[in-house]
């Protein structure tokens, strides 16, 4: 076993599913020399300009182009430089892949990844920050996932990779460093769609995803030792298609729910967790379904005394947790 | 067979292929009149035709090689989708929206053609949107050595499109074995060309993205198919992408929804109606002494019977079942994650 | 043959139309599909074609008339065979393949999906506890206590809450459950509820003294009530030679407790001999449901625990599955449970059977009420020494229970009761010292 860190396991996600199957190529901007965030290192010398290709500055074609490539024989791994920069294809992401499959009623498929770092708290201002899982969350025929730990990244990046559907792959980018963890030798794959618990507890389901899992943690630790509260922490790791038999099974044992997430609470998809808490667990709530998340503001400045501001962190989760217990 | 007379260049093509392609035209025609008449009965809400563009269509699809070449039409190409191979059944089931059609399954509007074994690529509404695709498949045919060529298809007003350009680009860069086809017949529904674009010529525009443009009469079928030809084999040998610019007219409105009274002139329509490329070619085989009137009926019946034949199937045709309207989000294999 | 050509919704949106010219006239011959009339709309203009062959005979709206979709324009007479059948939409075709579960995540229906039923109710069923009490006024209380009094058949109406705001909180349902008074102010955490047992109001000097009846034990009048009055009860009973099984508990009983750390007592063994006799009789194990009787596949062994808030019978799930130990630590789990009202609802649940071990305070024979919706019910005697008659015809003193049983008539004979006891009887009575408990 291994350590590694999120950075470099993605990577190795990426290089080993390349081994494995020749079919499987990346493109996109500076991936060629490794890519900004160091993703692809490596990989023109081992698998040559052609199965690690640079792109021209051109989102909308990039995502559209690996639509046909995934038409004819190849598994593209698309790379969108950051989240914020995606919006250009926006309209091949909606109106193509996500529906290909269904209008053509099932003759067509799509099976590409389109990856990209995602997320806050890195002082990167408002368009290197932003959380974009609620836009395709929405939409029937992606598949979307958030992650924020090495062994979740391999493990759902390998997954995305051998999906016949179209994958929408956030990597929260303040994670591809700050964390080591061990990594198995063998292949290994998690299942899409399977949420984890991180964190068993009695008193409170916390669910969360990306960056805010390790906040929560955190949280979750002080109200233990300080509290004696017990809040168990469920990381979604996928976003859609989410994993409402385990939150649904943990609300009914502890009776209160804490939903974090780092987007504009708004719309964000921690609404919709919130909602079907609140319908599929009615009688089992001893307590407001309740969210902590960032309010409605353009996501984020970049002073970081103001991002601070607006970001939820370990007390404001803490803070959030002891509210809802003491209901 | 007789031989064929006059100086008009065929290609190559034998008398045979010429009638061919003469009822391939009459066939898109009459397709598209037919749909256009059964949507002012209240047979269907939607219909695209498209009257006017069938010596640009058929000529540039009559080059290609079906279930071989890869096609990405847009939704006026019934005269390219029954060139490839589509039938009149298949086309009109499309139209009332049957459980059965190729294309959709009833799920898109139609004249969005799709047939995965003649290599059409179900597409979309939004205008261009099949222009980054098919660069994408042409780039697996080039990185998977195959000897394939894309063709996509769309009219002027795509050319304004990021999509477009983008597209453009990246084929210039990879030599990508590609044929960009413009039909352009100056309206972009009611848009004219003028306020468009500020050239006069789409082909103009390959150049800046490194690679060959040509401009050609659209509504001569035969000049079309001979450019057609060279750009495919450009593409075969590693030459890299075209851009055809056929200028034709599309003779009745945009859609079933458009009134084209409010934006063009009676008499410009008329004029080209006489230029119309199905007349045009009937005269051209006639001249050549490959047609004569016994033939033309004898091909226009046989274009009727085939009409009226797979009008009355797919009317009876079963509607999708109401349930299934939830199938087909995913791909619905065991062990799919 | 006549026909009547009708306005057709031309466009999306279009909803009526105005005649603009008439391309025929009456007397006019007409082709299927040639255009007929010209008619305008507020988005297209369109000539109508004929959608037979024929002759136009009548017009019914003339030139400048505007009707809608759907109203009649004209008679056309056509030859015979002409007019099409009605083009009523045809049917939905059969689905292609069985609707195999698309990705199992995605969901069947748009609309929200339905709640997740709570677990059958429970065997104790209570009267469903109602927010409000006699004078409407809405009790505080979320909906997991709403639920939870239900459960427990507790009266909302009726309770203080403990919790903020006056909010009627889970202790105070567990609380009133037990018998005891809500705490008026009890910490969220803590859990332990006063067992106080309902002061007499009593008028001094009266005659008689008035007990105010507790839910617990309004709950157990009830289910006796009911079963004793629809389930006509039969009973037998039968002596067992138990001398054997009273040497093996003797000599094993030390060496269990050091090793488990509770009593070993002869009910696990009756429990024992109770459910793999019943395995054999499944028809023991069953309910009555008017037109059919219903076998339990689960054998859940109730065993009724005397409690100074009243009779609880808390089950053992599966009890099949356990050996004699594993009947012994499952018993003592949640007789203590019991006697510390730490009973979780699906300890008492789904029972299927059930124990009562009457011998525990001195009964020689009795005749038990069977438990609501079940077949019968067994209880353990006191074993006692008695004089009986060994070997040929001599008198010996053995250990002997009678083993009684009370059960339903409707779904069992005499015949099948009594070889079920039979099979217990045999059972404790080939209990000896080398029978393996573990």
């Amino acid at each position: 076993m291994a350590e590694k860190t999120m950075i470099e396991a993605v990577r190795d996600a990426m290089f080993e599913e390349m081994k494995r199957d020749e079919r499987v190529i990346v493109l996109g901007e500076d991936v060629g020399q490794g890519g900004v965030f160091r993703a692809t290192e490596g990989f023109v010398q081992e698998f040559g300009e052609q199965r690690c290709m640079d792109t021209p500055l051109a989102e909308s074609c990039i995502v559209g182009a690996a639509i046909g490539l995934s038409l004819n024989g190849i598994i593209p791994v698309a790379e969108i430089q950051f989240a914020d920069f995606s919006h250009p294809a926006f309209d091949q992401i909606v109106s193509e892949a996500a529906r290909l499959h269904y209008r053509s009623n099932g003759t067509w498929s799509c099976p590409i990844v389109v990856r990209t770092p995602y997320g806050s708290g890195i002082h990167g201002g408002p368009y290197h920050s932003q959380s974009i899982e609620a836009f395709y969350a929405h939409v029937p025929g992606l598949k979307v996932i958030c992650v924020a730990s090495p062994y979740d990244a391999k493990g759902l990046l390998k997954s995305a990779i051998r999906d016949p559907n179209p994958v929408i792959f956030l990597e929260h980018k303040k994670a591809y460093r700050a964390f080591r963890q061990e990594m198995p030798d063998e292949d290994f794959t998690i299942p899409i769609g399977e949420a984890v618990v991180k964190r068993e507890g009695s008193d409170m389901t916390l669910v969360t995803y990306g960056m805010m899992t390790h906040h929560s943690l955190k949280a979750a630790e002080t109200v233990q030792q300080e509290d004696g509260t017990s809040v168990e922490v469920i990381d979604l790791r996928t976003v859609s298609p989410w994993d409402k038999e385990r939150v649904l099974e943990s609300v009914q044992k502890t009776g209160k729910a804490l939903i974090v997430y780092e987007d504009n609470i708004t719309g964000g998809f921690g609404a919709e967790v919130a909602a079907t808490i609140a319908q599929d667990a009615f009688e089992y709530l001893d307590g407001p379904v309740t969210r902590v998340a960032s309010p409605d503001v353009p996501i984020s400045p970049y002073s970081g005394i103001l991002e601070d501001y607006i970001l939820p962190n370990p007390e404001k989760i803490a803070a959030a947790i002891r509210k809802l217990a003491a209901y | 067979m007789t031989a064929i007379k006059g100086a008009t260049r065929t290609f190559g093509l034998t008398e045979k292929q010429l009638l061919d392609i003469h009822y391939k035209m009459l066939l898109a025609r009459a397709l598209s009149v037919r749909q256009r008449i059964l949507q002012r009965m209240g047979r269907g809400p939607m219909t695209f035709s498209g009257e006017g563009h069938e010596g640009a269509q058929v000529g540039t699809a009559y080059a290609l090689r079906p279930g071989v070449d890869w096609v990405f039409p847009y939704y006026r190409d019934v005269a390219v989708a029954v060139t490839i191979g589509m039938s009149a059944r298949e086309i009109l089931m499309g139209f009332f929206a049957r459980a059965d059609d190729i294309s959709s399954g009833g799920r898109n509007m139609p004249s969005h053609f799709s047939h995965p074994k003649l290599r059409i690529v179900s597409g979309s509404a939004p205008i261009c949107t099949q222009a980054p695709h098919a660069v994408g498949t042409a780039l697996a045919s080039k990185l998977r050595g195959l000897d394939e060529v894309t063709a996509v298809y769309f009219g002027d007003g795509a050319t304004s499109t990021g999509d477009w350009h983008e597209s453009m680009n990246f084929a210039g860069i990879h030599k990508l074995p590609v044929v960009f086809v413009c039909e352009h017949n100056s309206y972009a529904i009611s848009v004219p060309w003028r306020k468009q674009a500020a050239i006069e010529n789409v082909a103009v525009r390959a150049e800046g993205y490194g690679f060959p443009g040509v401009t050609i009469d659209g509504n001569d079928v035969l000049a079309v198919y001979g450019a057609m030809l060279n750009a495919v084999e450009r593409a075969r040998s590693g030459e890299g992408p075209t851009l055809i610019e056929a200028k034709t007219y599309r003779l009745v409105p945009h859609s079933s929804d458009d009134d084209d009274r409010r934006y063009r002139t009676r008499e410009e329509v008329e004029e080209w109606s006489a230029r119309d490329a199905v007349a045009a070619f009937a005269r051209q085989l006639t001249e050549m002494g490959a047609l004569d009137d016994k033939r033309e009926t004898e091909l226009n019946d046989r274009v009727n019977e085939e009409v009226d034949e797979a009008t009355d199937q797919t009317e009876k045709a079963a509607a999708p079942p109401p349930e299934s309207a939830v199938r087909h989000v995913f791909v619905e294999t065991e062990g799919a994650q | 043959m006549a026909f009547t050509l009708t306005m057709p919704e031309v466009g999306e949106t279009v909803t009526e139309g105005t005649i603009e010219r008439w391309l025929k006239q009456p007397g006019d011959k007409v082709e299927k599909y040639e255009p007929i009339v010209e008619i305008n709309t507020d988005k297209v203009n369109v000539e109508l074609p004929c959608p037979v062959s024929g002759t136009l005979t009548e017009i019914l709206v003339q030139e400048g008339e505007t009707i809608p979709v759907g109203a009649a324009l004209a008679q056309i007479e056509t030859a015979e065979g002409e007019v099409p059948a009605e083009i009523a939409p045809p049917a939905p075709a059969e689905e292609p393949k069985p609707a195999e579960a698309p990705n199992e995540k995605a969901p069947v229906a748009a609309s929200g999906g339905e709640a997740p039923r709570a677990e059958a109710a429970p065997a104790a069923t209570a009267p469903a506890a109602d927010g409000r009490d006699g004078a409407g006024e809405r009790r505080r209380a979320t909906p997991r206590v709403k639920r939870l009094a239900e459960e427990l058949g507790v009266s909302l109406a009726q309770l203080t809450g403990s919790g903020p705001g006056g909010r009627i909180v889970e202790e105070d349902v567990r609380a009133a459950a037990s018998g005891g008074k809500a705490p008026t102010a009890a910490p969220a955490t803590t859990a332990t509820a006063e067992r106080a047992a309902p002061a007499p109001a009593a008028k001094p000097g009266a005659e008689e003294e008035t007990v105010p009846v507790t839910s617990i034990r309004r709950t157990i009048a009830q289910r006796m009530a009911a079963s004793a009055f629809s389930a006509p009860h039969a009973w037998l009973a039968m002596d067992a030679d138990v001398t054997d099984l009273v040497a093996l508990r003797n000599a094993a009983k030390e060496a269990f407790r050091q090793r488990h750390g509770i009593d070993l007592t002869y009910l696990p063994f009756m429990a024992y001999a109770v459910v793999q006799s019943l395995l054999e009789h499944p028809y023991l194990n069953a309910s009555w449901a008017e037109d059919k009787i219903i076998l339990r596949r689960r054998i859940n062994l109730g065993i009724a625990v005397a409690t100074d808030r009243g009779l609880l019978v808390p089950v053992v799930h599966d009890a099949d599955r356990l050996s004699v130990t594993g009947l012994a630590q499952a018993m003592h789990e949640l007789g203590e449970k019991s006697r510390n009202n730490k009973l979780q609802l699906e300890d008492v649940q789904g029972g299927t059977f059930t124990l009562d071990n009457t011998g525990a305070f001195g009964s020689v024979i009795s005749m038990p009420i069977i438990n609501l919706g079940q077949a019968a019910i067994i209880s353990l005697e006191a074993i006692t020494k008695r004089p009986t008659v060994v070997a040929g015809n001599a008198i010996g003193v053995r250990s002997v229970v009678t083993l009684c049983i009370s059960f339903d008539h409707r779904i069992l004979d005499g015949h099948q009761a009594g070889a079920f006891l039979q099979a217990v009887k045999k059972r404790l009575e080939s209990i000896g010292p080398d029978t393996g408990i573990d």
